[in-house]
């Protein structure tokens, strides 16, 4: 194959990317978009086992161990996409970015290997780069992977002097980039690879759970900027376009979703370093809380005339998104007026509880958002809080030190009535106190989601 | 390739990058993240390439690490983000918006 060829069709798989993008931009085409990547990236994938530079034959040298090592790949990522429930995407999505910045960064360190001393200084720098950002993406996902998890603190993690220790593995990561683009040698690259990889651990450590999905989104757009380069050093056009549409893409991405949380992308990043140190919430812990039982719900679920639900990540961690709807039919045949109030992080991620409630069957035309809802609750009977409690809290309104401040929430104080299912009084994600639990119109009801949502089925069925 | 042609597909391609994302609803964030992502699993392309000019062991078996990596990120990433908007799809009675 000639090397316009080759080219051609690594520009028609260009397009496809670009068209997989566009299609993922709405609804309706999303489903086509992505099938349209898949089939751009299994083109640009075939089309390189057929391609060889002059002076070299056909076929591919180590086929074996190429063939066999995607094989491997495939074994491995299948089944975890096949498998995933959807209220852990969030992490595996994550994690799938993780191994591609990875995979960027050996694709540099290889070449380097390879070029030896016959590597240009721009050929280099881009080395450099990809080293940087593809190892800071690897290490930082698999953070974000971890409290994702829940297998480490949720929390902002600070430690005395934090901020200088970031600052100070940052020079030096600078440092010995500067080195290697001067000596040229295996040693340097690797202790870059080193530094790389602490930075991308220290640049997480500080975000805070509810933030996390906005570093995920960041770290996705520096791993196609690493591909864009990795194109540059490997002379393939497709890299470049490919990898720098994602790096667009993805800040814009970025931008969006930090502005659908009320933050800023510095403040996203920087926050912990500069919030002052939350208000002790200890003392709340003693003030009475007003406790109901499944039936006290179900009485004030039947004299009401409109109810919101509002769902958050513990409706989706209690399998209860088909109780719920059962909950919300019911009440719409006893001539309630349901709506659910959607805020755009409910869950891990933006749209995240979009999805989760599709899988549940619930109708689109009740699922409301933020700015749809909030303007209702005055007139709202009962807000029903399912499992939710961070994109509720007034602290995002009203304490500046809290690190959700200034994150638009869900206004259900305004409505009559609160009823939150909670499993325990713990605080949610963000890890802050919520003062609308304390409020005397509020109701708790204790205990597992779907648990307590059958009770109320149930106790409303016979009203 | 001449720098400047590079520079150019870069310059251009930043702009359809931002411009083919510019308005998207909420509900589509995590799903145009995750097609991003597997989009960038496309760096399988260049781990093959360093594969095929490897020299020494080291070099393919860091080689072949990328190559898996890469097929997770790309495989998985594309499969996981159409499993995504199967919720999507339009139901009877119900209209996608």
């Amino acid at each position: 194959m000639s090397y316009f060829v080759y080219s051609l069709i690594g520009l028609a798989a260009g397009v496809c990317f670009i068209l997989a993008l566009k299609g993922l931009s709405t609804p309706k085409t999303a489903r086509r978009g992505n099938i349209i990547g898949a089939i751009g990236a299994t083109i640009a994938t075939v089309v390189v086992f057929f391609y060889s530079k002059e002076g070299e034959s056909l076929p591919l040298n180590n086929l074996g161990w190429i063939l066999g090592a995607i094989a491997v790949g495939v074994i491995i990522g299948v089944p975890a996409a096949r498998k995933v429930q959807m209220t852990q995407m969030p992490q595996l999505v994550a994690l799938f970015n993780g191994v591609g910045g990875g995979a960027a960064a050996l694709v540099a360190i290889v070449e380097y290997l390879n070029l030896g001393d016959t590597a240009s200084t721009p050929v280099v720098i881009a080395t450099v780069f990809t080293v940087i950002v593809g190892c800071v993406s690897f290490s930082g996902s698999i953070i974000t992977f971890l409290k994702l998890q829940e297998l480490m603190t949720t929390r902002p993690v600070v430690f005395p002097g934090g901020r200088f220790v970031i600052a100070g593995t940052l020079a030096a990561t600078l440092g010995s980039a500067v080195w290697v683009v001067i000596e040229l040698g295996t040693n340097p690259l690797l202790i870059l690879a080193a530094l790389s990889l602490l930075f991308g651990v220290l640049f997480v450590l500080p975000v805070g759970g509810a933030d996390v999905p906005i570093v995920i989104s960041l770290l996705n757009a520096f791993t196609g900027l690493t591909v864009a380069a990795s194109g540059y050093v490997l002379d393939s056009t497709l890299l470049i376009i490919a990898g720098t549409l994602v790096g667009a893409s993805g800040t814009i991405l970025t931008r969006m979703m930090a502005e659908a949380m009320g933050r800023s992308l510095f403040g996203t990043l920087f926050g912990a370093f500069t919030a002052k140190a939350q208000e002790a919430a200890g003392a709340a812990d003693d003030r009475p809380v007003r406790s109901g039982s499944p039936d006290d719900v179900a009485i004030l679920l039947n004299y009401a005339r409109r109810v919101v639900i509002v769902p958050g990540f513990g409706l989706a961690v209690a399998q209860a998104q088909h109780t719920v709807r059962e909950l919300a039919d019911l009440m719409i045949s006893k001539g309630i007026d349901v709506a659910y109030g959607i805020h755009p992080v409910a869950g891990r991620m933006p749209g995240h509880m979009n999805v989760l409630l599709a899988e549940a069957n619930v109708p689109y035309d009740q699922l409301a958002e933020m700015e749809e809802v909030n303007p209702t609750f005055a007139q709202t009977d009962v807000a029903i809080v399912i499992g939710a409690n961070d994109v509720v809290n007034p602290a995002a309104k009203t304490s500046p030190g809290a690190p959700i401040y200034g994150m638009p929430i869900l206004e259900v104080a305004n409505a009559a009535n609160i009823i939150f299912l909670k499993r325990s009084m713990r605080p949610g994600f963000a890890g802050i106190e919520n003062e609308l639990l304390y409020d005397p119109k509020t109701m708790l009801l204790f205990g597992d989601a779907k648990a307590s949502l059958t009770k109320v089925v149930s106790a409303l069925k016979n009203l | 390739m001449e720098p400047i042609a590079i520079i150019s597909i870069f310059v251009l391609a930043v702009f359809v990058g931002f411009e083919v994302v510019s308005k998207v609803s909420s509900t589509l964030h995590t799903p145009l993240m995750s097609g991003a992502n597997a989009i960038h699993g496309v760096i399988l392309v260049g781990a093959i390439i360093v594969a095929d000019h490897s020299k020494t062991n080291l070099e393919l078996g860091l080689s072949v690490a990328a190559i898996i990596l890469a097929t997770i990120n790309m495989v998985g990433g594309f499969v996981v983000t159409d499993r995504m908007l199967e919720m999507f799809k339009p139901k009877k009675g119900g209209e996608t918006k």
